[in-house]
């Protein structure tokens, strides 16, 4: 086997970004570009016209801004609503079954059996929204988090992007 | 956050956080100088980290539990989403346990959880981390974190974790719980978070037998009550010095 110059690596590398790219963007939803069947029947039901941050960076980055968001939440109590993940419950569950995961229809099991990512959030967490759990007979409805998230990253988009960016 | 934006942010939202807020700040009026008079259990916005200012405890009155009662335990069970089976290694975070004096014949009910103490074993013996004392005295366990080793379990003198042997489902939104973790009593931290400013056990004692408040503000009933009456810490020989206190034992 010939070993691999600096030269023929750079290639190589290169050749492995293009291939990981057209596999990434085949996956996306192009804001206005034509949404296959799949993209359609994962984001029926979804509560608004935009996410918490912009798509793009909601597809790369949410992973980051969860775990920011769940460390501060966890251990200091802020419980801010942009990036909880009971706000994304909120938002993307499918009105057929009321939840996140379940079919590769469903907006969070879809996208990570796509993308061969293990989705372990949903072992622990809700996968439904608080309104519509039935654990709980005597609880009320919840306050419109869906709305709140809105407000919240109307009002302090950046502060919290950037620090969860990081 | 800028001031201004987070005046129009109250301004414009009726949502409860901020609402909250907005009461704090008509709350946090001065009395004299140098004094305020600030109600901290409805006044932190969901922005605001657990400060220590704070000390959540509860002051339970044994003489008014009442045997054979399991309305706390009941109500911990559903706010918490936890399913009641019958199988030993079941969840609990709060039991009832009856006491009886050999000697006197004199006998004594309350509920038992955990008691969030000041220096807990838990988070002493707890090899990752997910053990910890939140600023306001809030024990929790990080299931992010947690290994499931259950040191804790083992550390705990009061018996108060338990570990999820199973898979669980249709959690309370509020309260992920799930497979291969230690929990154990939260002092309803979400309910806390959001302003309730009480526990779930604590509304659905109806002999009003279990207070919930601050520990550090000598202005609220609990503290008034502690100053007042002689209470016990479970264990105190261990010098933990708990958030749960309790009366007439
Ligand atoms: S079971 Fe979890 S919380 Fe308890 S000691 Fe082990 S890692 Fe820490």
């Amino acid at each position: 086997m010939r070993i691999p110059t600096i030269k023929t690596m750079g290639t190589w590398l290169a050749s492995l970004a293009v291939v990981l790219a057209v596999g990434v963007s085949s996956l996306a939803i192009a804001d206005g570009g034509a949404k296959s069947a799949k993209e359609k029947a994962m984001l029926e039901g979804v509560k608004g016209d935009k996410c918490v941050m912009p798509t793009e960076d909601m597809r790369r980055n949410h992973m980051k801004y969860l775990k920011h968001h769940r460390d501060e939440t966890m251990h200091q109590g802020i419980r801010t609503t942009q990036f909880s993940l009971k706000g994304c419950v909120e938002c993307h569950a499918s009105p057929k079954n009321n939840s996140v995961i379940g079919t590769n229809d469903n907006f969070c099991q879809g996208c990570h059996a796509y993308a061969a990512v293990k989705l372990d959030c949903f072992e622990c967490h809700s996968t439904k929204p608080k309104a519509n759990a039935a654990f709980h007979p005597i609880a009320g409805q919840a306050p419109g988090l869906a709305a709140d998230m809105r407000k919240d990253m109307a009002a302090a988009p950046q502060t919290n992007a950037a620090g969860a960016a990081q | 956050m800028s001031e201004q934006e987070k005046q129009t942010t109250i301004e414009n939202e009726g949502r409860r956080g901020f609402v909250a807020a907005g009461v704090a700040a008509a709350a946090g009026l001065a009395i004299a100088p140098g004094v305020t008079l600030l109600d901290v259990a409805h006044a932190r916005p969901a922005d605001q980290p657990a400060s220590s200012k704070n000390r959540w405890g509860l002051l339970i009155d044994s003489t008014k539990c009442k045997t054979g009662c399991n309305d706390c335990v009941n109500a911990c069970f559903t706010e918490n989403a936890i399913k009641q089976g019958d199988k030993e290694t079941d969840s609990q975070w709060i039991r009832k346990v009856e006491l009886k004096d050999l000697r006197t014949g004199h006998t004594a009910s309350l509920p038992m959880m955990c008691q969030h103490c000041a220096h807990p074993p838990c988070v002493d013996v707890c090899p990752t981390g997910a053990s910890f004392k939140r600023a306001d005295g809030i024990v929790l366990v990080d299931r992010h974190i947690c290994i499931g080793c259950r040191y804790c379990m083992m550390a705990c003198p009061y018996k108060a974790r338990s570990f999820v042997h199973e898979e669980l489902h249709d959690q309370n939104p509020d309260v992920p719980r799930g497979m291969g973790c230690v929990e154990a009593c939260t002092l309803c931290v979400h309910k806390i978070d959001r302003g309730d400013g009480t526990t779930a056990c604590a509304q659905a004692c109806k002999e009003g037998a279990i207070l919930f408040g601050d520990l550090n503000d000598p202005e609220s009933e609990i503290s008034k009550r502690l100053a007042t009456y002689a209470s016990t810490e479970v264990r105190a020989d261990l010098r933990l010095d708990t958030g749960v206190r309790y009366q007439g034992i």
